[in-house]
């Protein structure tokens, strides 16, 4: 008798949250992106004159237009940071595959008592800021900075790395390593061993067996990670402002500039919901994609 | 290591900021203020709080966009913040500062009119703001890195960072521009025999047009990081305002003087900016504002800012207090020819601001 209620409130909880964390601001933002900017606090109009009742109300709605969106469609500007981000989270997604699922898979192959320490390894930068993190890039890649002085020792460089899209790349797959890596971990460390003994049985050389066996048992993790690290790269602004130079074109760092430097708040929220109606279609398969891996392992 | 000093201090000064914020909850008054990074002397805040008991909680930023967001949201909790005076207007138009109460400034007879002249277009009648720090706009450089590159060239002139064939011979050690789109577009039009408080976009057009060539030599857009990326040696030339560019030399002394660094306010002529305490509207505690605001008001108090921070100050009765350094160096306090070839600019109007910012972002990106 008891576990019904409790059943209840579970249903509901995730609800709950989505609606409070998600779609009240969300709304928020889509109202923003339909109003005009102002000379006042907060900066934009129309504001909903409650003293006016119902018909304040109206008048609100009235004055709410999508004259912002079709600056953005006049403007190539916006058009050309949104492809630039998105070849930014394609490129750098493609670098984490590179890199993480080899070192996923060699993680899978330790005994699991070092399997833990490794894992260990993997999560323990995110015990210091990652602020403090991308900071250190600066001091790695900056012309007087490690890297440089390293090469020097050599006889090699100087290179100008901070400041440029090569920084921006180190920076994201630096950040992201970690989201592409467990998601593949988590996936390779299941699988059953005893199916790459049949396929040698079978006359698989070790790389066949990987390729026909290993690999594509572990996409659903390599569309897990990929998309985990993607969809937040497309947005990404920290990393982009602070290793990447002034002529990095990212939607993260247009956003700011609306808000910012132009104290426009309806062209940064409209530049946003535009992010997010865009992402959408990976969120759903990523989504999907988790789904299937829920039903698989149930 | 002597940057990372004074960041770690001022990181401390926050922590004990909040420390004695958390223990003033008993009842013990609470002042906060939100100021540019790196522009007090921390002692003064000390000082402050062992004369009136009033505890200061002490933010920082570092851009006047940043600053201005909050502020016109409203509700930051702030009792006093520092805006810079081109965006003065807006504040009072959108009603987000109260106009002063004179009577509780005692020490407002000590402001210099010469410099208080400046401020007039942006606060008519000084109703809102007082003058903290001002100074002007122009170029600071590594003088070995430049004697190297630009040989017999005299650094007097904005040729050295706005003509192509200039930049060219520094692009390998590093030229920064400050990423402030209206003080770089007013420098420009003033360089370039314009108005610098032009409303004609098609002067904006000329000075992108300059922009655009110079813009493969610049290596980064930025308002504060030059001043360390200068100190280190990372870079050889930017353009910064002038308490920035200063600032930099001394640390640059401090590290070990490895690095030579000058500051030059151009022939051609230059912004004066001022950055000015106001109160916000919605301030919890303004009553304790006016008392820090009297109190950065006195002589003694103002120039000990001005020899900690390399800015001149507004208040003429410190003039003679300062650091002599400080005080007799033209670039920080110019000479009387020089304030003649210096100006100010007054707020745009919005359109005229966007489509402005829009061509400082074809500057920087090429979009």
């Amino acid at each position: 008798m008891s576990a019904r209620p409790r059943s209840g409130l579970a249903a509901v909880a995730p609800f709950l949250w989505l609606g409070v964390f998600f779609l009240f601001p969300f709304f928020l933002v889509a109202k923003l992106s339909l109003s005009d900017t102002a000379l006042a606090m907060p900066p934009y109009a129309p504001r909903v004159d409650w003293s006016a009742g119902f018909e304040g109300v109206r008048a609100f709605f009235a004055a709410l237009d999508f004259e912002t969106y079709a600056r953005l469609t006049s403007d190539s500007l916006y058009i050309a940071a949104y492809l630039s981000s998105l070849k930014f989270a394609a490129v750098a997604t493609s670098l984490l595959l590179i890199i993480g699922y080899p070192i996923a898979y060699g993680m899978s192959r330790f005994p699991p008592a070092q399997r833990q320490a490794l894992l260990m390894a993997v999560i323990l930068p995110f015990w210091t800021s990652f602020l403090i993190r991308v900071y250190a890039w600066i001091a790695v890649l900056k012309p007087q900075g490690l890297l440089n002085a390293a090469l020097a020792q050599v006889g090699l460089g100087p290179l100008n790395i901070l400041n440029t899209d090569t920084a921006v790349y180190i920076g994201l797959v630096y950040a992201y390593l970690p989201f592409m890596v467990l998601p593949l971990y988590a996936v390779l460390e299941k699988q059953d061993q005893s199916q790459l003994e049949a396929a040698a049985d079978l006359g698989c050389t070790p790389s066949q067996a990987f390729w026909r066996v290993t690999f594509p048992l572990s996409l659903p993790g390599v569309a897990a990670g990929a998309l985990l690290c993607f969809i937040p790269m497309v947005g990404e602004f920290v990393i982009p402002d602070l290793l990447g130079g002034s002529g990095t074109l990212m939607l993260g760092k247009t956003i700011w500039t609306e808000f910012f430097s132009n104290r426009d708040w309806p062209a940064a929220s409209a530049v946003a919901i535009v992010l997010l109606a865009t992402l959408v279609i990976p969120i759903l398969l990523y989504q999907r994609q988790q789904q299937k891996m829920i039903e698989a392992a149930q | 290591m002597s940057v990372w000093r004074k960041r770690l201090s001022a990181a401390a000064l926050g922590v004990t900021a909040l420390v004695l914020a958390a223990c003033g909850k008993g009842g013990a008054e609470t002042l906060h203020i939100y100021n540019w990074s790196d522009y007090i002397d921390p002692a003064i805040l000390t000082d402050f709080t062992k004369e009136t008991g009033i505890k200061v909680v002490y933010d920082t930023f570092d851009s006047n966009e940043v600053l201005e967001t909050k502020v016109l949201q409203g509700n930051t909790g702030y009792d006093l913040v520092v805006p810079s005076n081109h965006n003065v207007p807006r504040y009072i138009a959108a009603g987000a500062i109260q106009p002063l109460d004179k009577t509780k400034l005692t020490g407002l007879a000590n402001l210099w009119p010469d410099i208080m002249a400046y401020m007039e277009p942006f606060d008519p009648g000084a109703k809102y703001a007082v003058p903290y720090m001002w100074g002007t706009i122009g170029i600071g450089y590594n003088k070995d890195a430049i004697a190297k590159r630009l040989p017999g060239v005299a650094i007097d002139s904005w040729d050295i960072v706005f003509k192509p064939e200039n930049l060219a011979k520094l692009k390998d050690c590093g030229v920064y521009w400050l990423d402030a789109s209206e003080d770089m577009y007013a420098v420009a039009l003033n360089y370039l025999g314009k108005n610098p408080n032009s409303t004609d976009l098609s002067d904006y057009q000329a000075a992108t047009d300059m922009f655009l060539k110079a813009r493969p030599y610049v290596r980064k857009f930025h308002s504060s990081e030059s001043i360390e990326a200068l100190a280190n040696g990372d870079i050889c030339v930017a353009i910064g305002y002038s308490g920035d560019m200063l600032q930099a030399k001394s640390r640059a002394v401090e590290a070990g003087d490895k690095v030579h660094l000058d500051y030059v306010v151009p022939k051609e002529g230059s912004q004066v900016w001022f950055d000015v305490f106001a109160i916000p509207k919605d301030a919890p505690n303004a009553a304790a504002a006016y008392k820090f605001l009297d109190y950065m008001l006195r002589p003694e108090v103002i120039a000990r800012a001005s020899t900690f921070t390399e800015y001149a100050n507004a208040n003429k009765a410190a003039t003679a207090l300062v650091d002599p350094a400080v005080r007799d160096n033209p670039n920080v306090y110019p000479t009387s020819d020089q304030l003649l070839t210096l100006f100010v600019t007054a707020a745009k109007e919005q359109p005229l601001l966007r489509d402005v910012n829009r061509q400082w972002t074809r500057v920087q990106t090429g979009q």
